[in-house]
């Protein structure tokens, strides 16, 4: 912070100055030769930044406004069964102007539909977080324990989200634990497999370090166990982080109350087609954000472990 | 007075399935306290199984290893290892790599300030104090080693033991790591083994030389005392007469008597 105000504070001055000092009398100050070896540097990051990002966003804006245009013609003429983009936009341009509207119970943004589900898979996939990766690092430490507990896991982790509805349903008698629950079971997996593999493949070395220098069970799991393990923990959690956001809408679908899920399911029973358009990209663009989140504080948390 | 060091008729055998292999068999050694003694023998034939029993990260088959009269037979930091890859962890930095043994260590002996100051002091030790913040990824081999050296020393072990700790660097930089465990081992006089097999490094470092036959079942074919004194300096040594008969005794029972054969296995 400190670094990146103070460079802000000497580029100023050194702005102003260049073009005040040939306005003065030129040759008492030697500042302005300064000030043109900076700027062109500056200049230049800030031409290569505009180059690196225009080449990173203008291919997918293209091809998205080739597919919208493709689409539009596709749909236009009358009594087509899909609406072509402009009527998406003419019907829901509420939902897609403001997402945090809020008119009333029925009727509300889909930003707080979402957030609604977002809950639901804070609660989730953070259970499934935490349990997951206690139970991948005792399988992971303890072959008895993988033998017993693998092949169980490898049959339970098939089950479509969905099946465990009722069930869940059945034990919890109320709809949104029940939301939660499949969550929680359709992301566990993942989490619990990957730890497992990471912490099986810890090095012997940092074992033997663990083990001379007496570390109790509890500081290694956090001290050894976790950091080393970390590159495969944040690959199950990805993974687990994009199944709760599959499942969540699917459950809502059939659980109802708020939600986008629900949204859609409630949108199709009073055929609004354009609302459910407009609710799946609201649902595509959470779950790239949620991936890359993840990914990101991955990135962050394992710095130095990858590069041995 | 009872030996610092016993090592008392240790047999090592590891079994896999059915078959069992005979690593070492009737070990006897006693070390004495301050004392720096190399373990040297072709490939294979146990020298670092000899270490690790004596570490206690492996158990042993029959005999026993005595550290000041007490039986050893867990790893601890009273034995602290140097190993051949550094082994430091790479998402601490230096400094918390060192911090992490001494915070253990004296977790209840040391304030939290004498830790630090203590840590500090173990890295000037192997003149790493000014890679204190870096990661492991951020400095070179010799470096990581000499890291991994002050991790161990910072424990205050009854014995250092090194396994190989300049086997994967390059000769200048070997070198120069040697010079610094004999300079520390003069300083603090504590006891140390070390698996080499150089016989250079071995004869330059070592008051005895421990010479294993090839396994299976590898014994202590010779001890070597080596009668040179310190401080060496190995430009001297290069042309020294005992520092010759050492290094010619070395290589005689390694490449006469007791040469490598490629095992059938």
């Amino acid at each position: 912070m400190s670094a990146k105000s103070a460079s802000t504070v000497t580029a100023f001055p050194v702005k102003s100055s260049a073009p005040a000092a040939p306005v003065v009398a030129a040759p008492v100050v030697a500042a302005p030769v300064v000030a043109l070896e900076i700027k062109p540097v500056r200049r230049f990051k800030l031409d290569a930044a505009v180059a690196a990002t225009a080449r990173n966003i203008l291919p997918p804006l293209v091809v998205i406004c080739c597919l919208l245009a493709v689409w539009q013609v596709a749909f236009s003429e009358p009594g087509a069964s899909l609406p072509p983009p402009s009527v998406v936009w003419t019907e829901s341009r509420d939902l897609i102007v403001n997402p945090f509207y809020d008119f009333g119970s029925a009727d509300i943004g889909l930003g707080w539909r979402v957030l609604t589900s977002l809950e639901r898979v804070a609660y989730g996939f953070g259970l499934a977080a935490i349990a997951g990766v206690i139970v991948g690092a005792i399988i992971g430490q303890s072959v008895w324990a993988m033998r017993g507990l693998d092949p169980l896991f490898q049959v339970l982790r098939t089950v479509p989200p969905l099946a465990w509805l009722p069930l869940s349903l059945a034990a919890f008698r109320d709809a949104n634990p029940s939301a939660i629950f499949v969550i929680f079971i359709t992301s566990i997996w993942p989490i619990i497999i990957n730890t497992a593999v990471g912490v099986r493949n810890i090095p012997q070395d940092y074992r033997n370090v663990a083990q001379v220098l007496r570390l109790n069970p509890l500081e290694f799991f956090f001290k050894i166990m976790v950091p080393s393990a970390a590159p495969y923990i944040f690959t199950g959690l990805r993974i687990g982080v994009g199944l709760s956001w599959l499942a969540i809408v699917a459950a809502e679908m059939l659980t109802g109350g708020v939600g986008i899920g629900f949204f859609i399911w409630d949108a199709w029973n009073s055929s609004r087609l354009s609302d459910i358009i407009v609710a799946l990209a609201y649902i595509g663009i959470t779950g790239f954000i949620l991936d890359k989140l993840v990914a990101a504080i991955g990135r962050i948390v394992t710095r130095g472990t990858s590069a041995a | 007075m009872p030996a610092y060091l016993k090592l008392d008729r240790l047999d090592k055998s590891f079994t896999r399935g059915t078959t069992t292999t005979e690593v070492l068999s009737g070990i006897n050694l006693i070390i004495d306290e301050g004392e720096f003694v190399s373990i040297i023998g072709h490939s294979g034939c146990g020298k670092s199984t000899l270490l690790n029993l004596i570490a206690g990260l492996t158990q042993v088959t029959s005999g026993v290893v005595l550290l000041e009269d007490k039986e050893v037979n867990a790893p601890g930091p009273d034995r602290a290892v140097v190993f051949q890859n550094h082994s430091l962890l790479p998402w601490l930095t230096v400094y918390e790599n060192v911090n992490l043994a001494v915070a253990k260590v004296f977790a209840s002996t040391k304030t939290k300030a004498e830790r630090h100051d203590w840590v500090m002091r173990n890295l000037d030790l192997v003149q790493m104090a000014h890679a204190a913040d870096k990661r492991p990824s951020e400095i070179s081999g010799g470096m990581k080693q000499r890291v991994g050296i002050a991790r161990a020393l910072a424990m205050e072990p009854k014995v250092l033991l090194l396994d190989e700790p300049f086997g994967a660097l390059d000769a200048l930089t070997r070198a120069h790591l040697q010079d610094a465990v004999m300079d520390i081992h003069a300083r603090l006089a504590n006891t140390m083994i070390m698996i080499t097999h150089d016989v250079d490094e071995a004869v330059l470092l070592s008051d005895r030389i421990v010479m294993m036959t090839n396994g299976p079942a590898a014994r202590i074919g010779e001890v070597l005392d080596v009668p040179l004194a310190r401080p060496r300096k190995r430009i001297e040594l290069a042309s020294d007469r005992t520092y010759l008969k050492c290094r010619e005794a070395v290589l005689k029972f390694l490449y006469e008597r007791h040469r490598f054969v490629e095992a059938a296995e």
